[in-house]
C-alpha cells in the first residue's frame, strides 16, 4: 500500500464503498478455527475451483455468535444475506452448490438476521422457520412442510423457499416465521395462520399486524461494529469499508487534544477493563503531567475465565483498536504505545503485529502522521500468562521486564507509570469505541446506556446458556434480557439459578435480580461486578459452593504471591470451601472464611486479592442454605452431590476460550 | 510541610513522608513486618494498614505519603481485626520451630505474635517443606520460615547489586531463592549477608560455626587464639542492651580469655600492617608509576568477590595486599608461632568478624594458606560470638578491663577507623602522605570520606600533587565510581581517581552482614562514632608508627613489599564466572 495523504483520507471519507455483490466470509478468529473454520475455508476454496466460481472468499473476525461456530456468512446476487453457523465441510460444499449455484438456502443452519423489517419492501424469496416454544415435540418440520404445501398449493412454490432455521434471535414465542429478503418476522404462528401469511404477506405483500415481532433487537453494535464484516488484516478494507481513520483524521485537523478530551467527557465512557474510571478524565490527569514521554498501553492481559470479548475484538478489528490508541495518544501527548497482550492470543497479537506494519506502511504511524504534526508509534509487548499483569502497575512492571508484581498506588500511572513517566492505560473494548466516540460525537454515544453509565458494553455469555456468544448492548439492559431474549435461555430450558458476572472478581446474582439493570452501579449493589463483561449463566443443577470454588480456585493459582492477605488468605480461605464441600465443614467455618475474606478485602495489595473474596461473599449471602446444607449433611450428602452434573464454570459449551 | 491529623493528634511533616514515619513523630506506632528503615516499602505484609476519613478502604501507611487534610486512624476495632488476622495467616504458613531457630528472641515476626497474643491456631498450618540452601558455608537460607516481605530481595538487587535473590513461583508456592532456581553458592552471591542482616525472621542467618570453636577451645591439643575486628568492639554491645557505638575493646579482650583463648590478638594491628603495605603500593604506583591507577582497596572479600564476577576488568587495579583478617592469620602462624616456639599447626586461630563474607575469605584462594596451613580456621561474625559469651555464662559487661597479647596486639587509630566507611582511605592517606613527603598531614581526619554518602570524594595535595580519591560503600553505589574510570580509560584519559575504597555492605564493616540485628542509618551513625572516638583516644593514630609495627618489619619481614611480604602478605585475583553452573 503506498503512503497516504491527508487528501487520500478526505477522499475516502467523501464516498465510502459499500458491500461488493457477492462474497463469502468465513469467520476466521481463535473461536471459529478452534471449531474448523480453517478447514472450511479450505473446503471452500476447493468447491470453488472445482465449480470454477469467481466468487470472493473473504477472511473474517467473528460476529460473536460463538455457539455456532464455525460461522460463514454468504452474499449472492440476488439472495438475501445470511450466517450459516455449525457448517461442516459438507454444508460448505452445499453452499457453493444450492445457495449460490441454486440459490436455495440450506436447511437448519441458518442465523436469522437481527435487522428485523416492519414492512414488506420487496417480494418474498425465502420464508426461514423455527418453533421456538420450550415445550416438548418441535413443530418447525410441521410448518416447513404446510407452508411448502400452500405456496404449492397457490403456485409459489418455485418464487419462495421455505429454511428450517438454526437461529431466529427469538425465544419462547411459539413458532416464528422470517420473511427474507425484507425480515419481517411473525411470532407465535399457528397452523391456522400459514394460510393467511402465503396469501396475504407473501402473495399479497400485506404484512399481518397481529403477528409481526415489533421489538426491535436488544443489541446496539458500536464495539463489534465492524467484527466479522470486515478482513482484519487488511487495511484497505477498514479505510474503505469502515471509515476507517476517519475518527483520528477529525482528531488531528479538527480537533486539538483539550476538544478531544472534551468530546470524550461529552460521552461518559468509563473504563471496559471493569473498574469503570472516567476514559477522559485518565486522559486529562496523564496530560496534565509534565514529562519528556507520556506513553498510552493497550491492556490486552484479557484473563477472566469465559470472557473472550478483548480477543474477539483484537482479532476481528485490529485497526479500531489501533485508531483508538492513537487518539488516545494525541489527546494525552503521548508519541509511544503499547500493546499489551497476552501470550495465549496468537492470532490477536499477530493481527496487531500486522495492523501496526500496515498503518506504519501507510505513514499513519511514524513521525509527523499525515502532516499534522503528530508523530506516535506502537509496539507490542506480550504477557507470559499471568493473570495479575492485567492490574496496571503489575502491567507496567511486566512491560519493564521485571517480574510481574502490583505495586502500590500512588502514586498513580498516570503520574508515574512505565519508565517512570505518565502512562494511560486502556482496555481494548475502551479503545475500540473511540473512534465512533471521535466520528459520531460524544452526545450519540451518551445517547445509550443509563444516567451513570453511558454507551454500550460487550458481554461474553456462557455457562449453561443456549447460546454462548459475544453480546453488545446498551448498558441498562436487564440480565433477563440478555439471557433470555440475545441468548435464548438456559440450556435445555431448564431453571436458571444465578449469573456469575465479572468473572472471579465479580459475584453471584441470583434469579430474583434477573430484572436489575446490567451497569457499574447497580450490579454492585447487588454484591457483583461488572467486571470485564464476563457472565456465566448457571441453572439449578449448579452447586454454588463448587462454583464459588472454581472462581477462588482461579485467583489462588494467579495470585502473584506479594502480599500475605491475598497470597496466604486465598489458599486458607479454599482449603475451607474445600473442606466445606467435603462434608467435613464445621461450624466454625462460616464466620471464619468472612473473616478471612475481610481480611483479604481490607488488606490485599491490589485489585485481585481484594476482590478474589466477592464470589465467596455473594454465595454465603444469597445461597448460604447450600454451604449449612454441607456442613449440617456431612460426608454422605457431599458425595451425593458431587456426583451430580459438572457445573457451569467447568462445563462451558463455548468453544472460544482458549 | 503537610499538616494532617493522626488519631486526633495534630501532625507536621515534610512533604512525601509516609504515614508510618509521621505517626512516628507523634507516638504512634504502626506495627509492620516488611518496612525496614533502610528500604522502600514492598507492601507486602499488609499489617500496617490504617484509615483515612473515617473512609471504608483501609491503606499501607508504610507506602502511601501523608497529604494536607488527612485524618488517620491507626486502631479501630476493624483494623486491629484484620491486622490479627493478617498476622494469623503469616503464621499459619510459618513453621512453628521459634525454639530452635536462628533469630529466637530476636524475630520480628515472634515479637509481633507476642503483641498481639495470637491464641490456639483457628487456621490450618500450611508449610511447605523445601529444604535449606548451606551451599555457601557462609550464609544459610531457611526457605520455610520465609515470609515473603521482599526486603532480602530488595537488598540483593537494589542496595548491593548483586541479583542473586529473587522471587520464584507465585501464589502460596511464592518462594524467596536464588534467582534460576539454583544453590545460592552457583549465584552470583557475594556472601555479603545484608540480607540476613535485613531478614525479619530467621529464613536468612549466618552459617553458625560456634560448635566447631568450642570443640576446638575444648581440645587440649589446640592452642586456640583470637582476634577481633576493629568495628566488632563497637557493636557488640548492642547485643546486651548497650547503646549502639559503646566501646568494649577491652572487655571483649577480657571475656575472649575467659572463654579459653590462649592468646587475643587484634584485628586493628594487621590492619595497621596492610596500610603500611597498601601505603607503600599506592606510592610505588602514584610516584614510579610501578602499576596501574587508580588504586583500589581490597580489603572487603564480598567486594573482592563481586570485582571477580562483575568488574574483573579492574583486576590490576586491585591491591594485592590481604585482608587484615588474613595478614593476622598468616603472621599468628609464622611470625608469632616462631617467636614463642610453638608448633604451627597446633594453633587454631580464630576471628571474631563482623561479616559472613569473611567465612567465605579463608579459603578463597590458595594465598590463604601463605603460613602452610589455614592461615584462619573459623571466622564468626559479631552475632555468633554474642551468642558464646552468653552460652559461657560470662558477665560480660561487668569484666575487669583486659588487655591484648604482644606482637600482634597493639593498634594505631588508624586501624581501628577500618570498621567505618572511609576508614581504610583515610588511614591509608595518613601514611601514604608520610610515605611522599615524610611529613605529616596537618589535619589527619579527612572529613571528606567521612558520613554516609554513597559516594564520597576528596583530593589531597601530596607534594603538590592533587590526589583525588572516591569511596564508596554499598555496591550498588560502586558502579557509578568505576564507570567513571572506564569513560575515562576509553577516552584515553587520565583517571578520575588516583585511589578507590570499596566496603559492600553500607556504612563499611560496622554495618556489616554479621553484626547484631536492627541497622538503620541512625544505628550506623552511632557504630562509626564510636570507632572516630577510639581513633581520637588513640596517642598513635599512624599506622606505620605502631611500634610492633615497626618490629615486625625490623625482626620478620623485612621491607614493605619485600619478597617476605609478598610471600606472606599479598594475594591474586581471577575472573569468576557470574553463574557456576
Amino acid at each position: 500500500m503506498n503512503t497516504l495523504s491527508r487528501t487520500d483520507l478526505e477522499a475516502l471519507a467523501a464516498k465510502p464503498e459499500g458491500d461488493p455483490p457477492e462474497w463469502i466470509r468465513v469467520q476466521l478468529d481463535t473461536g471459529g478455527i478452534a471449531a474448523g473454520a480453517e478447514t472450511i475455508f479450505t473446503a471452500l476454496e476447493h468447491e470453488r475451483a472445482d465449480r470454477r466460481l469467481t466468487i470472493p472468499l473473504l477472511r473474517t473476525g467473528s460476529v460473536g455468535y460463538s455457539f455456532a461456530d464455525p460461522v460463514v456468512e454468504v452474499q449472492a446476487a440476488g439472495m438475501p444475506r445470511v450466517h450459516y453457523g455449525c457448517v461442516t465441510p459438507e454444508i460448505a460444499a452445499r453452499i457453493l452448490g444450492e445457495h449460490i449455484g441454486e440459490h436455495r438456502l440450506i436447511d437448519d443452519h441458518i442465523i436469522a438476521t437481527r435487522r428485523r423489517g416492519l414492512t414488506l419492501d420487496a417480494p418474498v424469496t425465502h420464508i426461514l422457520v423455527k418453533d421456538t416454544s420450550p415445550e416438548a415435540g418441535n413443530k418447525t418440520g410441521f410448518f416447513q412442510f404446510s407452508l411448502a404445501e400452500e405456496l404449492k398449493r397457490r403456485g409459489l412454490a418455485e418464487r419462495v423457499q421455505v429454511v428450517r432455521a438454526l437461529d431466529l434471535g427469538i425465544y419462547d414465542e411459539g413458532a416464528v416465521v422470517q420473511l427474507l429478503p425484507s425480515g419481517v418476522t411473525y411470532t407465535n404462528v399457528l397452523a391456522p395462520d400459514v394460510a393467511r401469511i402465503v396469501a396475504e404477506s407473501v402473495e399479497a405483500g400485506k404484512v399481518l399486524d397481529d403477528l409481526l415481532w415489533k421489538t426491535p433487537d436488544k443489541q446496539v453494535r458500536i464495539v463489534l461494529r465492524n467484527c466479522g464484516n470486515i478482513d482484519p488484516d487488511s487495511i484497505d478494507d477498514y479505510l474503505r469499508r469502515a471509515q476507517g481513520y476517519q475518527g483520528l483524521h477529525r482528531v488531528l485537523f479538527k480537533l486539538s487534544p483539550e476538544a478531544v478530551i472534551a468530546e470524550m467527557k461529552a460521552s461518559a465512557l468509563r473504563g471496559r477493563g471493569g473498574a469503570g474510571f472516567p476514559t477522559w478524565l485518565k486522559w486529562q490527569l496523564t496530560r496534565a503531567q509534565p514529562a519528556a514521554q507520556h506513553y498510552v498501553i493497550c491492556n490486552g492481559d484479557e484473563g477472566d475465565p469465559g470472557a473472550f470479548m478483548d480477543r474477539s475484538v483484537l482479532e476481528s478489528d485490529p485497526h479500531a483498536v489501533l485508531e483508538g490508541m492513537m487518539i488516545a495518544a494525541y489527546a494525552m501527548g503521548a508519541s509511544m504505545g503499547y500493546f499489551y497482550i497476552r501470550a495465549e492470543y496468537p492470532r490477536a497479537v499477530e493481527r496487531i503485529q500486522r495492523a501496526l506494519d500496515q498503518a506504519r506502511e501507510a505513514g499513519l504511524l511514524g513521525a509527523n502522521i499525515l502532516g499534522s504534526g503528530f508523530s506516535f508509534d506502537a509496539k507490542i509487548r506480550l504477557g507470559a500468562g499471568a493473570f495479575v499483569c492485567g492490574e496496571e502497575t503489575a502491567l507496567i512492571a511486566s512491560i519493564e521486564g521485571r517480574r510481574g508484581s502490583p505495586s502500590p498506588r500512588p502514586p498513580y500511572p498516570s503520574v508515574r507509570g512505565l519508565w517512570g513517566m505518565p502512562t494511560a492505560i486502556n482496555n481494548v473494548e475502551t479503545l475500540a469505541c473511540i473512534p465512533a466516540i471521535l466520528l459520531k460525537g460524544g452526545a450519540w454515544f451518551a445517547g445509550y446506556g443509563t444516567e451513570k453509565s453511558k454507551g454500550t458494553k460487550v458481554f461474553a455469555v456462557t455457562g449453561k446458556v443456549r447460546n454462548a456468544q459475544l453480546v453488545e448492548v446498551p448498558i441498562g439492559t436487564t440480565l433477563r434480557e440478555i439471557i433470555y431474549e440475545v441468548c435464548g435461555g438456559v440450556l435445555d430450558g431448564k431453571e436458571l439459578k444465578a449469573v456469575q458476572t465479572g468473572g472471579p472478581s465479580g459475584g453471584v446474582i441470583p434469579r430474583q435480580h434477573l430484572d436489575a439493570p446490567v451497569s457499574y452501579e447497580s450490579l454492585q449493589q447487588l454484591g457483583s461486578i461488572m467486571g470485564s463483561g464476563g457472565m456465566l449463566v448457571m441453572d439449578k443443577d449448579d452447586s454454588m459452593v463448587e462454583v464459588t470454588k472454581f472462581f477462588l480456585r482461579f485467583c489462588v493459582d494467579e495470585s502473584c504471591g506479594k502480599c500475605a492477605p491475598c497470597r496466604i488468605g486465598g489458599y486458607q480461605l479454599l482449603q475451607v470451601l474445600d473442606r466445606i464441600s467435603r462434608g467435613r465443614g464445621t461450624a466454625g467455618d462460616v464466620p471464619l472464611i468472612q473473616r478471612i475474606c475481610l481480611t483479604m478485602q481490607k488488606a490485599s495489595l491490589c485489585g485481585l486479592g481484594q476482590t478474589a473474596p466477592n464470589p465467596v461473599l455473594s454465595t454465603l449471602r444469597y445461597f448460604g442454605e447450600e454451604y449449612q446444607a454441607f456442613i449440617e449433611g456431612g460426608p454422605s450428602y457431599a458425595r451425593k452431590m458431587n456426583k451430580a452434573t459438572p457445573t457451569a464454570a467447568t462445563s462451558t459449551k463455548v468453544s472460544a476460550t482458549p | 510541610m503537610i499538616t494532617a491529623r493522626i488519631n486526633q493528634i495534630d501532625v507536621e511533616v515534610p512533604e512525601g513522608t509516609s504515614i508510618l514515619d509521621a505517626a512516628r513523630q507523634v507516638q504512634v506506632r504502626i506495627p509492620t513486618l516488611c518496612k525496614h528503615k533502610d528500604l522502600l516499602p514492598t507492601a507486602a505484609c499488609g499489617i500496617c494498614i490504617v484509615r483515612n476519613q473515617g473512609g471504608n478502604k483501609l491503606i499501607r501507611s508504610c507506602c502511601t505519603p501523608l497529604e494536607t487534610g488527612m485524618n488517620i486512624t491507626t486502631h479501630d476495632r476493624e483494623i486491629v481485626d484484620v491486622r490479627r488476622t493478617t498476622l494469623e495467616l503469616i503464621l499459619s504458613n510459618h513453621p512453628q520451630a521459634c525454639l530452635t531457630c536462628g533469630r529466637n528472641g530476636e524475630c520480628e515476626l515472634q515479637t509481633l505474635a507476642a503483641d498481639f497474643n495470637i491464641p490456639m491456631e483457628s487456621i490450618k498450618r500450611y508449610v511447605k517443606d523445601v529444604p535449606r540452601d548451606c551451599s555457601t558455608g557462609s550464609i544459610i537460607l531457611e526457605f520455610a520460615k520465609c515470609i515473603k516481605c521482599g526486603r532480602c530481595v530488595q537488598v540483593c538487587q537494589d542496595m548491593q547489586n548483586v541479583w542473586a535473590l529473587s522471587f520464584l513461583e507465585r501464589g502460596i508456592n511464592t518462594r524467596m531463592a536464588p534467582a534460576g532456581d539454583i544453590t545460592l553458592a552457583e549465584s552470583p552471591c557475594v556472601k555479603c549477608g545484608q540480607c540476613s542482616a535485613h531478614c525479619p525472621t530467621g529464613a536468612i542467618v549466618e552459617n553458625d560455626e560456634t560448635p566447631a570453636v568450642w570443640t576446638a577451645l575444648h581440645d587440649p591439643e589446640k592452642i586456640c587464639v583470637v582476634q577481633i575486628a576493629p568495628s566488632v568492639r563497637v557493636t557488640i554491645g548492642e547485643a546486651f542492651g548497650l547503646p549502639p557505638g559503646t566501646n568494649l575493646t577491652k572487655q571483649l579482650y577480657s571475656a575472649l580469655r575467659r572463654l579459653g583463648f590462649k592468646a587475643v590478638f587484634d584485628t586493628n594491628f594487621s590492619a595497621d600492617v596492610t596500610i603500611v603495605e597498601e601505603a607503600s603500593e599506592f606510592i610505588e604506583r602514584f610516584a614510579h608509576k610501578s602499576g596501574p591507577l587508580p588504586l583500589i582497596t581490597s580489603c572487603c572479600p564480598a567486594w573482592t568477590d563481586f570485582m571477580e564476577k562483575n568488574h574483573y576488568d579492574f583486576i590490576d587495579n586491585f591491591s594485592t595486599a590481604k585482608s587484615p583478617q588474613q595478614m593476622l592469620g598468616v603472621l599468628a602462624k609464622t611470625y608469632y608461632a616462631q617467636k614463642l616456639g610453638l608448633d604451627p599447626a597446633k594453633l587454631y586461630v580464630v576471628s571474631i568478624m563482623p561479616c559472613t563474607a569473611k567465612k567465605y575469605e579463608l579459603s578463597r584462594t590458595e594465598e590463604m594458606h601463605a603460613s602452610g596451613y589455614m592461615d584462619i580456621d573459623v571466622a564468626l561474625t559479631t552475632r555468633e560470638l554474642a551468642r558464646m559469651l552468653k552460652q559461657s555464662g560470662i558477665d560480660f559487661l561487668n569484666l575487669a578491663d583486659g588487655s591484648p597479647d604482644s606482637i600482634l596486639g597493639d593498634y594505631s587509630g588508624a586501624g581501628t577507623i577500618f570498621g567505618a566507611t572511609g576508614g581504610v582511605m583515610e588511614a591509608a592517606v595518613r601514611t601514604a602522605h608520610f610515605y611522599a613527603t615524610g611529613k605529616k598531614l596537618e589535619k589527619i581526619e579527612l572529613e571528606a570520606v567521612r558520613g554516609l554518602d554513597g559516594v564520597k570524594e576528596g583530593t589531597i595535595l601530596v607534594n603538590g600533587a592533587p590526589v583525588r580519591i572516591a569511596v564508596a560503600h554499598g555496591l550498588a553505589n560502586v558502579e557509578h565510581v568505576l564507570n567513571r574510570v572506564r569513560e575515562a580509560r576509553k577516552a584515553g584519559k587520565e583517571s578520575p581517581y588516583h585511589f578507590i575504597e570499596v566496603m559492600a555492605c553500607p556504612g563499611g564493616c560496622i554495618g556489616g552482614g554479621g553484626q547484631p540485628y536492627g541497622v538503620d542509618n541512625e544505628r550506623r551513625k552511632l557504630r562509626i562514632a564510636g570507632l572516630y572516638q577510639d581513633d581520637r583516644g588513640c596517642a598513635i593514630r599512624h599506622s606505620h608508627e605502631n611500634p610492633e609495627v615497626i618490629r615486625l618489619y625490623e625482626e620478620f619481614l623485612g621491607k614493605p613489599l619485600g619478597p617476605r611480604a609478598h610471600e606472606l602478605l599479598h594475594t591474586r585475583y581471577t575472573a569468576r564466572p557470574l553463574y557456576k553452573r
